[in-house]
């Protein structure tokens, strides 16, 4: 039996306003618990929100950037629940006039083909805070910095065939929002987090299958590890005559593993209804327009852009061009070496490999765009080689100072002297006549390979710091006096 | 001192006659001595109004210009948040809630230098029209202590009938200033929805309400709303607009004034004697050069229930902070979340709140919605357009506050419809969000009886200008209840 998987995403991205959604309270990540909790954030009997005007232009940002109607008239709604860490038993959101409605996002694959994926709508909302169980005793604590933070919920429609694409469509959301400036995209930090909606069918098959949620995913590579698990257990489930109840889950990176939180019978009535303290929203269409003509490159652009301008394959231009900070930082790295292949070269090889070693993101890099792109001059002026170079970087990484600082502390100058190295050529050919003989011996064909040995006594003997070009030049034309 | 109005208070403060000091301990002194029989405070802030009234003196003394309330004695309904001086709105709920903050409406009568002499009882997170639903006990009318005051700002009229406070602030989400007033033989003016604050006022039905003050006459009515009318950016649903003098039309001619009198109005639901009492007011305004129309409000009758499905609605919402979690009640021992909050809730708030939470929640759940809110939300529009078309035709649309006059205690406690029937000529202002006036103009069997007026949006000030001529002409004013010490 063939099975086809569909998969809709919904997606809660943090704004990167400074204050929250209907308080004037920070949202800055990090904060001792409840210091960043107003009388309107603890939901004091009294109080009243005012909606954050930035909050808006964040969301109307989104929804041009996806080509998406902007909702005229935008309203709040409450969203009825109980929880501890919800202080007013419900949350404002927005149901059935969101601020942004339907539009679409293409995505690529990694055989090169493209894919549209449409967007439902997206609407803005306040986030909930923290309920924590460690250290209480049995008991539960709770910190309100982050209720109220404000959240756009973008969701799809269920248009992905497999992990691969939702992954491709989460990292293009992230893509876009942190291009727009909108959110920081911190994924570890919650800035971003994925509910996954999954269900299976018969290849073939029109009608969908009964879904199931997975909820609360903030890195790509849990969402791609949950997608797998749930697309096996529910193909399993029905291969063995079992049924997919529409249900609520919880995926444990830790422990590799899921779980059911609810099922659709204990879901909640949500009972929602307009907000009556805070009246519809009217956006005009001056603001539209003058967001539309502020609006920073996107992400299609600049890969376009990238292969167009810095002559990137396109491949690199996605790479370097996708994420809205590694673009900025190739940029950057270019302009201080002017040369956009050896700086995109250095970046997707070394630098992605220390960063990635250490699990880090280019936006916490140690090596600064300026540095790496210091590190390149030097290598186009001869002053260290490629080798040395990566020696120069791990000096930067751990701290040491700039490329030129930590060349000078590490003695990594390369030697560019062709008296210098003249003398080192004629030392070794003196010292090996016997592999010089050979050499003159051999047939023309097989002479390039034996270069290799006398490179190699060369590098040797000037500690590393002879520069090999000049070696390979002085060495030939040594060696063809003697033939 | 106690018999004199709010704009008499102001004047002898000003000539010196007493100072606020002499003032404030007169009605304190009212209050610890008559009190104890009406229940129409739940907080006296003794010291609190003492050190207040001792530093308006030293204000007036000062010869600096003051604010017209300055050192004049006040009360605080019980709903608005008071910073430092528990707020409970009447409920067990928030017996121990203390706020950090106050209520803009606290804040604009500080900055003009009032004294406040504490919080007045009132229905349980105002939700009643007998002040029977009070955590700290019921509010006795002082006019007939076996009666009701009305609610639910009942506590402020009654203390005002009494001679306790010569004016009083209060909310109106259904006729909760207007019914009281009339029941108490008070004045009292619900104001458009958005001229009045609700920032720091305990919310029970946000769409609907409305702050406004209680005081003797309309003069007194017109002063205070100098204080409380504000534009207020922390509230996103008051208006910003320039609040006019009160005050100054107040002496105009009503000549001219078309009056239209809704026949739903007087229908046989009214008590026939509180129907005379509001004909003879409407000759007097006549006398005074008003010309009286008949029309219809043909969508009146729907008010009650359409009031009865979004007030709830909206109630069930804005009470679900009460969870025991941050402040206010919590139940002993909880065993998990889930009895923390159904012990919390169950034991924290009485029979009438339980019951318009769970009417609330039932309107709004899936597959009752539409029936329910959507429905009432379009009734709500209906009324609304209903009175747009009146106020094409006339100035001002006059009527009884009530269909009766004070009842006693307990005679309605177990049928929840016909007191909510009680309401049935001020609910539709509140989901117009017209304002709404009711001045003392008569008495059946020696309880008062109100005169409702209805103006046209933002036309408070024209309101009390009628309602003034009106009281320069009459005494049902002064009149006040025997045996009040």
């Amino acid at each position: 039996m063939s099975w086809e998987t569909v998969i809709g995403l919904e997606v809660h991205v943090q704004l990167a306003t400074k204050t929250k959604i209907f308080s004037g309270s920070s949202t800055a990540f990090g904060a001792a618990p409840n210091t960043q909790a107003s009388a309107v954030d603890l939901a004091m009997p009294g109080t009243l929100p005012v909606a954050n005007e930035q909050a808006f232009r964040y969301a109307i940002m989104f929804g041009l950037a996806i080509d998406a109607e902007i909702g005229k008239t935008s309203v709040f709604e409450r969203k009825n629940y109980f929880y501890p860490d919800l202080p007013k038993g419900y949350q404002t959101t927005q149901l059935a006039k969101p601020i942004v409605g339907p539009g679409h996002v293409d995505i690529q694959l990694k055989d090169g083909s493209h894919k549209r994926v449409r967007i439902h709508h997206a609407h803005l909302e306040e986030d909930a805070g923290k309920s924590l169980h460690e250290d209480f005793h049995g008991m539960s604590g709770i910190d309100l910095n982050r209720a109220g933070t404000p959240l756009i919920e973008i969701v799809s429609e269920p248009d992905m065939r497999n992990a691969e694409e939702a992954v491709a469509f989460a990292k293009k959301l992230h893509s876009i929002v942190t291009s727009l400036g909108i959110c920081d995209g911190n994924m570890s930090q919650g800035s971003m987090r994925f509910d996954v909606n999954i269900s299976v069918r018969k290849k073939g098959d029109e009608k969908l299958g009964t879904r199931t949620e997975t909820k609360n995913l903030n890195s790509f590579k849990f969402m791609e590890e949950a997608i797998a698990l749930e697309v096996e257990r529910q193909i399993d489930v029905i291969e063995d005559g079992g049924k997919i109840l529409q249900e609520t889950r919880l995926y444990n990176a830790d422990t590799k593993t899921a779980r059911s939180m609810r099922s659709k019978e204990e879901a909640n009535d949500y009972r929602y209804f307009p907000c009556p303290d805070l009246l519809p929203v009217v956006i005009d269409d001056a603001t539209i327009e003058q967001l539309r003509s502020t609006l920073p490159e996107l992400p299609d652009a600049r890969h376009k852009r990238f292969v167009e301008q810095y002559g990137l394959s396109d491949y690199d231009a996605g790479v370097l061009g996708d994420d809205a900070t590694m673009a900025h930082y190739f940029e950057a790295a270019t302009k201080v070496c002017g040369d956009a292949k050896l700086a995109a070269n250095w970046i997707m090889g070394e630098l992605s490999a220390r960063l990635n070693g250490e699990d880090k993101t280019i936006g916490d890099s140690p090596v600064s765009a300026v540095q790496l792109g210091q590190m390149i001059l030097r290598i186009k002026d001869n002053t260290i080689s490629n080798k040395m170079a990566k020696e120069v970087l791990q000096g930067v990484w751990t701290g040491e100072g700039d490329p030129d600082t930590v060349i000078e502390k590490r003695g990594l100058k390369q030697v560019s002297d062709s008296g210098a190295i003249e003398a080192l050529v004629a030392d070794v050919l003196a010292a090996n006549s016997a592999q010089v003989d050979n050499y003159r011996s051999a047939d023309d064909s097989k002479r390039p390979k034996m270069i290799g040995f006398f490179v190699g006594q060369i590098m040797k003997a000037s500690k590393g710091q002879a520069n090999p070009q000049q070696v390979n030049e002085i060495l030939l034309k040594k060696l063809n006096e003697l033939i | 001192m106690h018999d004199k109005t709010l704009a008499q208070l102001s004047a002898g403060l000003a000539s010196g006659e007493y100072s606020s000091v002499e003032l404030t301990r007169h009605f304190l002194d009212r209050i610890q001595r008559l009190d104890p029989v009406y229940n129409s405070f739940i907080t006296v802030m003794a010291d609190q109004a003492l050190a207040s009234a001792a530093s308006a003196d030293q204000q007036r003394a000062s010869g600096k210009g003051v604010h017209p309330l300055c050192g004049v004695p006040i009360a605080h309904k019980d709903i608005f948040c008071t910073e430092g001086v528990r707020t409970s709105c009447a409920s067990k709920m928030l017996d121990n809630f203390i706020p950090p903050y106050n209520a803009t409406v606290v804040d604009n009568f500080l900055a003009a230098g009032a004294v406040v002499l504490g919080k007045t009882n009132m229905d349980e997170f105002a939700m009643g029209s007998s002040n029977e639903t009070s955590w700290y006990g019921p509010v006795k009318n002082p006019w007939d202590i076996n009666t009701v005051p009305g609610g639910s700002s009942g506590g402020s009229a009654a203390a005002i009938a009494a001679r306790l406070t010569p004016a009083s602030t209060a909310t109106d989400t259904g006729g909760s200033i207007r019914q009281p007033a009339a029941l108490c033989g008070i004045s009292g003016l619900k104001p458009t929805y958005g001229r009045v604050s609700r920032w720091g006022m305990i919310a029970f039905a946000s769409s609907l309400d409305q702050g406004g003050p209680l005081a003797r006459t309309a003069e007194d009515l017109a002063l205070m709303m100098n204080v409380m009318a504000s534009y207020d950016p922390r509230d996103s649903t008051c208006l910003d607009l320039e609040v006019p003098d009160y005050t100054a039309g107040l002496t105009n001619s009503i000549a001219g004034l078309k009056i239209g009198v809704p026949k739903e109005y007087f229908d046989e639901g009214l008590n026939p004697a509180t129907a005379k009492v509001v004909q003879d007011a409407l000759r007097q305004l006549e006398q005074l050069g008003a010309t009286l129309h008949d029309i219809s409000l043909p969508h009146s009758s729907l008010s009650v229930p359409a009031y009865y499905v979004i007030a709830p609605a909206e109630a069930s919402a804005n009470l679900s902070r009460f969870d025991g979690v941050r402040y206010g009640y919590r139940c002993e021992e909880p065993q998990d979340l889930r009895d923390l909050y159904m012990r919390t809730r169950a034991e924290g708030f009485g029979d009438e709140v339980k019951r318009r939470i769970l009417v609330g929640a039932y309107c709004l759940s899936a597959g009752y919605y539409d029936a329910y809110y959507n429905k009432a939300q379009q009734v709500r529009r209906l009324i609304k357009q209903d009175f747009v078309s009146a106020f094409e035709q006339v100035d001002m649309i006059l009527g009884p506050t009530c269909p009766n006059p004070a009842f006693e205690f307990g005679s309605k406690g177990d049928n929840p419809v016909a007191m909510y029937l009680e309401d049935i000529y001020t609910i539709s202002t509140n989901l117009a969000g017209l304002p709404g006036m009711s001045i003392p103009c008569g008495l059946v069997d020696n309880k008062p009886v109100g005169l409702q007026i209805i103006g046209n949006y933002f036309s408070e000030a024209h309101m009390l200008n009628v309602a003034h001529q009106y009281q320069m002409a009459t005494d049902w004013h002064t009149r006040q209840p025997a045996d009040i010490g």
